[in-house]
């Protein structure tokens, strides 16, 4: 049935819930990335079976669900069984029996696969009492987790294209522009601007065709929101771009899919179709007589395609290198038409908006910086996952709040955030409300809301090296101070790691890194310098061991770190002599144990896993210690 | 026309000119590598970066390309401000490690004050400064035989796979175009080669020089709908036929 006017998209909604109701229990199983790689998928089929074997589905309604990421895929795989809202941890098939029967028929739980919260140690039974869940604020992921990606019935059922009907059939493309405005929504690509402007530009831009494109090549390392929109909620991407595009004048739109993300793409192919077959996309969306629709193009596998200019260019076929302009994408962008390009989490967010309103937007977060923003947490925090929160919150209610803190409560050292054109966040500003300005004044910036933890074993000079050596590879290599300026960089920080840096190598650095901020074309060259700069802006004194000392202070450069047992401590645990990988550890079980320099390679394998405090210790190979000895 | 300055002196060019068609229009010079008066801008290279402002930016500057950037009324252009400055000695000095025995990046770099690179010279020197002038020269022709492959520090210019293209018509445009004639080529009355890929010449049916490939002859013939032969003759001998035929046609008169 097609929607063609709000009472239908009301009946409709209606008979989705009444369906949903029918189903006296729901159990979701999340079938997410990082869930399926832990085998969720064989979780649910388990739970299908067993649920038909034991008659649960006919006599109790039992329906078993396959949604998006949870997003605490630490704990994965997660199923969690509603109305109830018990939440289960690390679920394995074998787990299925039980489950269906104590707490399916039964309705009592299973305290062993119940969430610990580590910080009382006590099992938490509910789903939103998990500090995990109980901190977070979603907007943008609002139903993953709840719906099945592949059902638009059931996504509507939660609300999915209210909003288009209200936009639509009760709003001006003015008065939504104006919505948007109103409830400050910011690009959730990471530079942060004003989406209600680009929007009206390209309104107000001369021409009949124009075009909308969503941004899905995330592409930063440890990033992976965009990815969780898309597989999990694929409606609410969809959404806001048909909204969008009413809103400009769009006939055509294009979502770039990062190649690496086939779940998306088929997620997105199926929630297309639907939506078509609803009447929410395609020709007369929702009797309207307004035209529009999308396309799904496959990204071809370049980082640097996440770049505006440069997603373009490979989506009209050509070559993805940035291009430089200076005319908006809103007068002259894709086909050298006016067009509206906004990240996944931007689009995801509109519906919403246009939903419950700019006021409920506006209310969250903080002056500047509205609503709330999804992150992927990772690194060395207990509580890895996706998460959405209110813009402002403090990192350290991140860190510690919603991820429980540092794995084996290690001291905290700094938290990357914006991929690599972002920068490292020093404990020091542990309290930095989490925005975009404040995190560009810190140095770093919001970027695509990767947020990688580090502990005191991280090096904050090799950490800057990792992204140059990814930025190295992702460069297009088009404009000089992008592609030389990061072979020369690396150069420097091969030298800095393996001990031969020379006094003036921190001038250096900073020489290039203004050369290419100012010179590079594009933003990725311009913000390229950013995790060398704000290493050195907070942690210079660790460059300055690294070329002065020749001493890498976390002990994690190999070639600047030698490891040793201390006799006194050693309990003979033997746990070291297992994990050494070069066997250069001897000694045998409740026996003090002893390092042979000559074959141990510095990886610090002894040292992490020693249970007895200080018993491994590591220190300079600059000889300062032969040079003590003497 | 627009009106605007460049180092505190004005300059008038015609509306859609860019900053450095204006710079050079009033004998302001600013180093280039990778642009060209036949090919639309690129802005690669990074060399003719400027400064520029306008009065009611209150203050604001911003550094662009000159090569691409408009000139508009009122804008006022500083090519050689101290950032600017530093940023293309910065250019430089990489250009001149990637390519440290290169003559034309020797010469700009030492007009700027660099003898010698402060980075890691590179240990296989090329004369190729990725200007893209090559690639961009021969799609802009319709025949795109080679292009730049890879990217990053690993991105070099080459045929498809590395093998002779067999796009190719072997006009030479490519090598011609090249700012540091690195791009090795061999022609004779006979044969042409470029690229790994051999040619046959043509040679004009009246003064017998070798002037074309066959390639280019049917590529041009293709392109423009005119018959092969057309292009076998010479644009000298073209030029002279056509001046016989006017004297015979003044003699008739």
């Amino acid at each position: 049935m097609r929607i063609e006017s709000a009472a239908a998209y009301d009946e409709l909604r209606r008979r989705a819930r009444e369906e949903a109701a029918a189903h006296r229990q729901e159990i979701l199983v999340c079938c997410g990335t990082g869930c399926l790689a832990n085998g969720s998928m064989r979780v649910a089929e388990a739970f299908s079976k067993e649920l038909q074997a034991r008659g649960l589905t006919a006599e109790v309604g039992t329906f078993t669900k396959r949604t998006g990421c949870h997003g605490f895929c630490q704990r994965g795989p997660l199923v969690v069984i509603q109305p109830a809202g018990v939440l289960y941890t690390q679920v394995k098939p074998k787990d299925v029996p039980e489950i269906c029967e104590k707490t399916v028929a039964g309705g009592t739980v299973i305290p062993r696969l119940l969430y610990k919260n580590p910080a009382d140690k006590k099992r938490v039974e509910h789903y939103a009492e998990v500090p995990f869940y109980a901190n977070q604020t979603r907007v943008a992921m609002r139903n993953i987790g709840k719906i099945d990606p592949t059902d638009i019935t059931d996504a509507v059922a939660h609300d999915a294209w209210a909003g288009l009907v209200k936009a639509m059939l009760e709003m001006t493309p003015e008065q939504v522009i104006g919505e948007i405005e109103r409830s400050g929504l910011r690009g959730r690509g990471g530079a942060g601007f004003v989406t209600a402007r680009k929007w009206r530009a390209c309104r107000n831009a001369e021409g009949e065709r124009k075009f909308v494109v969503c941004n899905g090549d995330e592409g930063d390392p440890g990033a992976f929101k965009d990815r969780s929109i898309m597989e999990g909620d694929p409606h609410s991407v969809l959404e806001g771009i048909v909204i969008g595009a009413w809103a400009v004048g769009a006939h055509e739109g294009y979502i770039y899919v990062r190649d690496e993300y086939p779940l998306a793409v088929v997620n997105l192919t199926v929630a297309i179709e639907q939506a078509r077959a609803r009447g929410f996309l395609g020709k007369n969306i929702l009797g309207t007589g307004f035209d529009f629709d999308v396309t799904i193009s496959r990204g071809g596998g370049a980082f640097v395609c996440g770049e505006s200019s440069a997603l373009m260019r490979s989506l009209e076929g050509k070559v993805g290198e940035p291009r430089q302009k200076y005319v908006h994408a809103t007068d002259k962008g894709l086909f050298d038409r006016p067009t509206v390009l906004n990240n996944v989490e931007t689009w995801a967010d509109v519906g919403a908006i246009l939903l419950h309103g700019a006021d409920w937007f506006a209310g969250m977060g903080t002056e500047k910086s509205k609503g709330a923003k999804a992150f992927s947490l990772v690194g060395k925090v207990k509580n890895t996952g996706l998460i959405e929160l209110p813009m402002g919150m403090t990192l350290r209610d991140i860190v510690y709040g919603i991820g429980g803190g540092i794995i084996d409560d290690r001291p905290f050292k700094a938290v990357q955030t914006g991929g690599p054109s972002g920068g490292c966040v020093p404990e020091a500003l542990l309290d930095l409300p989490v925005d975009y300005e404040r995190l560009t004044e810190a140095g770093s910036m919001m970027g695509s809301g990767g947020m990688i933890v580090m502990d005191d074993r991280t090096c904050m000079v090799d950490v800057a090296r990792y992204f140059l050596s990814f930025l190295i590879e992702e460069s297009c290599g088009k404009c000089v101070p992008c592609r030389e300026g990061l072979k020369q960089m690396l150069v420097i920080y091969d030298d800095l790691v393996a001990g031969r840096g020379k006094p003036g190598d921190i001038e250096r650095i900073e020489t290039l890194a203004a050369g290419m901020q100012l010179g590079s074309l594009c933003e990725l060259g311009k913000s390229a310098p950013n995790p060398v700069l704000s290493t050195l802006r907070y942690f210079r004194s660790e460059y300055e061991a690294h070329i002065f000392a020749r001493a890498c202070p976390a002990g994690m450069c190999r070639d600047l770190t030698a490891y040793e047992i201390v006799p006194e401590l050693c309990n003979g645990c033997h746990l070291c002599f297992k994990a050494c990988p070069a066997d250069a550890i001897t000694g045998e079980t409740k026996k003090v144990h002893t390092i042979h320099q000559e074959k141990c390679i510095s990886c610090g394998a002894c040292y992490d896993v020693c249970p007895t405090a200080g018993a491994v210790r590591f220190f300079p190979k600059n000889g300062a210690r032969e040079r003590e000895a003497v | 026309m627009v009106t605007l300055t460049i180092d505190g002196r004005v300059a008038k060019v015609p509306a859609g000119a860019t900053v450095l068609d204006a710079a050079r229009a009033i004998g302001v010079r600013i180093p280039t590598l990778c642009q060209h008066e036949a090919l639309e801008p690129w802005g690669g290279c990074r060399l003719c970066l400027v400064d520029v402002t306008k009065k009611e930016w209150r203050g604001w500057q911003k550094m662009v390309v000159s090569c691409m950037f408009p000139a508009e009324d009122g804008l006022a252009v500083a090519t050689a401000t101290e950032r600017v400055v530093a940023t293309r000695k910065v250019v430089l000095d990489l250009l001149l490690a990637r390519c440290p025995d290169t003559p034309l990046v020797q010469r700009l770099a030492h007009e700027h004050g660099i003898e010698r690179t402060s980075y890691q010279p590179n240990p296989e020197p090329t004369d190729c400064v990725l200007c893209g002038l090559c690639t961009r020269v021969c799609d802009s022709i319709g025949v795109s035989a080679i292009a730049t492959v890879d990217r990053g520090a690993g991105k070099e210019v080459a045929p498809p796979f590395h093998q002779p293209p067999p796009d190719c018509i072997g006009c030479l445009a490519c090598a011609e175009v090249c700012p540091t004639d690195c791009i090795p080529y061999q022609t004779s009355d006979s044969a042409r080669s470029i690229w790994g890929k051999t040619f046959t010449m043509v040679r004009c049916p009246h003064c017998g020089r070798a002037h074309i490939t066959r390639e280019q002859a049917a590529f041009y013939a293709g392109r423009g709908g005119v018959p092969e032969s057309y292009f076998e003759t010479c644009d000298a001998c073209k030029r002279t036929q056509m001046a016989k035929t006017f004297t015979s046609l003044s003699a008739v008169r």
